[in-house]
């Protein structure tokens, strides 16, 4: 041994930055069909492959192949399609709106629609959500109007949240969609909290959580993933790897050492790894996760491998820490772009039904956007009354917040 | 009525409220089979079952964010943090989601949840087990923040607690668990079934929180105490002869300034007490609201007697305790402005 030799501290650094074509040169993308698919009674240890492998349904030529082909009818697409796009559109017009001054901030999820969406529809409608701040499409897919989504966004008098949360913290009970929290990972525990409650009472419903693979390095992913396992507990505990947290890419969360998957194998948790542009295999993964945790095999943890092609949000500037051709050159696509030619090439859609759709979307957010913005914008109002700011703190307000209220004369 | 200590209390506070709601579930290290280091949980597993109270891994932010979720599921989780020095791990579950979720959501969903957490010094705990933490949570909007000082209110203070649909911070000053103790360590230790308030009814019972006890009336100067400090101002009180009407503030938050007030406006002094150390301390709190609505009627600076500003040391846990020696001093104090 070398007494003598140095020691050197790594940091990760990622393959390109601005001014150096992108290079995804390093990305190990198994074939479409390759990987298989194993019962869902399988052991976590008998299948622990499948946290460095990548599940794909669709092939370059856009046809579903392989043992995790969800075989989904042509409507249940086409909604997938249709969701996809209002999520895309309404994303569009309220980016602008931020632009425009109407609200504060906003965040897209261009490029990763497929993850919320296809989760959405591979869950039943009463199962329990408890998303980050980027799973609009799960809101969307659930049908859950957009004008009152608008409203959140903008503060406004018909925001439902009374002006409290910062834009797309959207809290919907109808629609089993928990409170956004802008503190990151928290919300992975308490799924795990919710779902172990479900199982105390006997319920048939299943509880997912989301979170991106920067907060992975948060404690509350690890307890979400201890508890989980211990318990047994009927939740899906997603990783939406999008490749970049604001500006730091994913070898800053420990991506490169192993797979966001498989953090799952040290907890005897079976892990599923899943293009997460593949509508098809990301609903297939969801439905394979469901039907355990239904069974009462426990959690699964699946990460979801997609690219983040916008900004983290209006505050964010990526030319600054990242190629300006990254997400052109993104290996796997585009999930809106993949379903379509996927439905293309089964004779279940065609480019003039595509632009149609598009339209009718484009006009549904337009007509959403006008009747949100007529009950205001944070910007114009109105607002909600401000004497609301000192409800909802306590069940009953108490004497101190009587007294502030009264002192900012509301 | 039984004699209970105050670990006898607490669970048979929990042992009702198993009992009366099924929603109601009970976790937290080491509390299941085996009952709890301080034994708070001592057979309630046994008894209802290891569904509905279980062990924990050790992690604290653990427990209390699957507290949070299963609370939005509509379950009433009771967790216990074994000391309170190890609730840090779990503040942001409890500051930034439990205390603040009934707000961000415009009421759809709100946290349920108790925690019980022992407190306090005076067991040679050293700075990691002595700790009074409750300032860090009194200053948090959406939590409420509960300390007994006897076997009788723990059980109706945890019920109450158990049963609101906010989340409370429970303190338990485990210096009291076994006996009401005044400060004097020398003394050989005085049991709770000596005393009246060790007394505690079998049964379902309630003491609202933000109501304040007054636990002894006088005319000359107001006592603010809560917890183990109750004890020890009437111990002062003995010892120097003053005439103190003692308010055990139970709960902090929300606190029961009415009682406070016209306390104060009857003696004109006010001695305020906590074990926690000084500056930021929940007395500082006291004293503001003091000042603000009884000003005109003091006749004396308020006075605090605290823990020093510095950790809990080990080996000189009597010089840190505020014990009756301090107390009576800051009333001899008082008396002669």
């Amino acid at each position: 041994m070398d007494r003598h030799r140095s020691l050197r501290l790594h940091i990760p650094e990622p393959r390109h930055r601005p001014g150096e074509p992108a290079d995804f040169s390093d990305l190990r993308l198994p074939k479409a069909g390759a990987v298989e698919r194993p019962p869902v009674h399988s052991s976590a240890f008998e299948m622990r492959d499948l946290a460095y492998a990548l599940i794909r349904v669709l092939d370059e030529d856009g046809r579903a192949v392989g043992p995790w082909d969800p075989q989904l009818e042509a409507d249940a697409l086409r909604r997938g399609l249709r969701a996809m796009l209002l999520t895309r559109a309404y994303d569009d017009r309220m980016y602008r709106a931020q632009r425009q001054g109407k609200t504060s901030f906003y965040m897209k999820c261009t490029g990763e629609e497929g993850v919320a969406v296809a989760q959405a529809l591979a869950l039943e409608p009463d199962d329990m959500l408890f998303p980050t701040y980027r799973q609009q499409g799960l809101l969307i897919a659930r049908d859950w109007p957009i004008v009152d989504m608008m409203c959140q966004v903008y503060s406004n008098s018909g925001d439902r949240l009374k002006g409290r949360q910062m834009p797309v913290m959207y809290s919907s009970r109808k629609a089993g969609f928990f409170s956004i929290s802008g503190n990151l990972g928290t919300q992975f525990s308490q799924a795990v909290g919710w779902a172990m409650a479900s199982a105390y009472k006997g319920d048939h419903r299943i509880a997912a959580g989301w979170i991106g693979e920067g907060a992975t390095a948060e404690p509350d992913f690890h307890y979400a993933l201890t508890f989980a396992s211990v318990y047994h507990a009927p939740v899906i505990l997603n990783v939406v790897n999008n490749q970049w947290a604001i500006s730091c890419y994913q070898g800053i969360a420990g991506g490169e050492e192993a797979t966001f998957a498989a953090r799952a194998i040290g907890y005897g948790m079976p892990a599923l790894r899943v293009d997460g542009n593949d509508f098809l295999a990301t609903y297939a993964a969801t439905r394979w996760a469901a039907e355990r945790a239904r069974s009462n095999l426990g959690a699964t943890l699946i990460e979801l491998f997609t690219h983040r092609v916008a900004a983290h949000s209006t505050a964010d500037d990526p030319s600054r820490y990242r190629p300006a051709d990254e997400s052109e050159k993104w290996p796997l696509g585009d999930p809106i772009e993949r379903l379509k030619q996927h439905l293309i090439g089964l004779g279940a859609w065609s480019e003039e039904r595509h632009e149609t759709m598009l339209k009718e979307v484009e006009e549904q957010v337009r007509a959403a956007g006008k009747e949100a913005e007529a009950l205001g914008t944070l910007d114009r109002g109105p607002l909600p009354p401000v004497s609301t700011m000192f409800e909802d703190v306590y069940k009953e307000m108490p004497w101190y917040l009587r007294r502030q209220r009264d002192e900012l004369g509301g | 009525m039984p004699a209970m200590n105050m670990v006898q209390a607490l669970n048979s506070a929990m042992d009702v409220m198993l009992s009366r709601d099924p929603d109601v579930v009970i976790f937290g290290e080491d509390v299941g089979y085996f009952g709890g280091v301080f034994r708070a949980t001592d057979g309630l597993q046994r008894k209802h079952g290891k569904q509905r109270v279980f062990d924990t891994p050790i992690a604290e932010g653990g427990i209390l964010g699957v507290a949070v979720g299963m609370g939005a599921y509509g379950l009433r989780p009771v967790a216990e943090v074994q000391f309170a020095d190890y609730i840090y791990p779990a503040m942001d579950q409890l500051i930034s989601e439990a205390a603040r979720l009934r707000y961000r959501s415009a009421g759809e969903w709100w946290a349920p949840l108790t925690v019980r957490a022992p407190c306090g010094g005076g067991i040679f705990g050293g700075q990691t087990h002595s700790q009074s933490a409750e300032a860090l949570f009194t200053h948090v909007c959406g939590l409420k923040t509960v300390i007994p000082s006897n076997p009788y209110d723990a059980k109706g203070l945890l019920v109450s607690a158990i049963e609101d649909d906010d989340p409370v911070v429970f303190f338990e000053p485990k210096r009291l668990y076994s006996g009401p103790f005044d400060g004097h360590p020398e003394k050989p230790a005085v049991p709770w079934s000596k005393h009246a308030l060790g007394e505690v009814p079998a049964g379902y019972y309630r003491i609202p929180l933000g109501k304040a006890s007054v636990v002894r009336a006088g005319e000359e100067v107001t006592v603010l105490a809560y917890g183990t400090l109750v004890h020890v101002a009437a111990a002062a009180a003995d010892e120097s002869g003053i005439d103190i009407e003692l308010v055990d503030l139970r709960s902090l938050r929300p606190v029961d300034i009415e009682t406070i007030v016209a306390s104060v406006q009857k003696t004109g002094r006010c001695v305020i007490l906590h074990e926690a150390t000084r500056t930021g301390g929940f007395g500082a709190e006291l004293s503001a609201l003091v000042q603000e609505h009884c000003f005109f009627s003091l006749e004396a600076p308020i006075e605090r007697v605290t823990g020093w500003d510095t950790p809990y040391p080990h080996a000189f846990e009597w010089q840190y305790f505020p014990g009756p020696a301090r107390v009576a001093r800051a009333l001899r104090k008082v008396m002669a402005a």
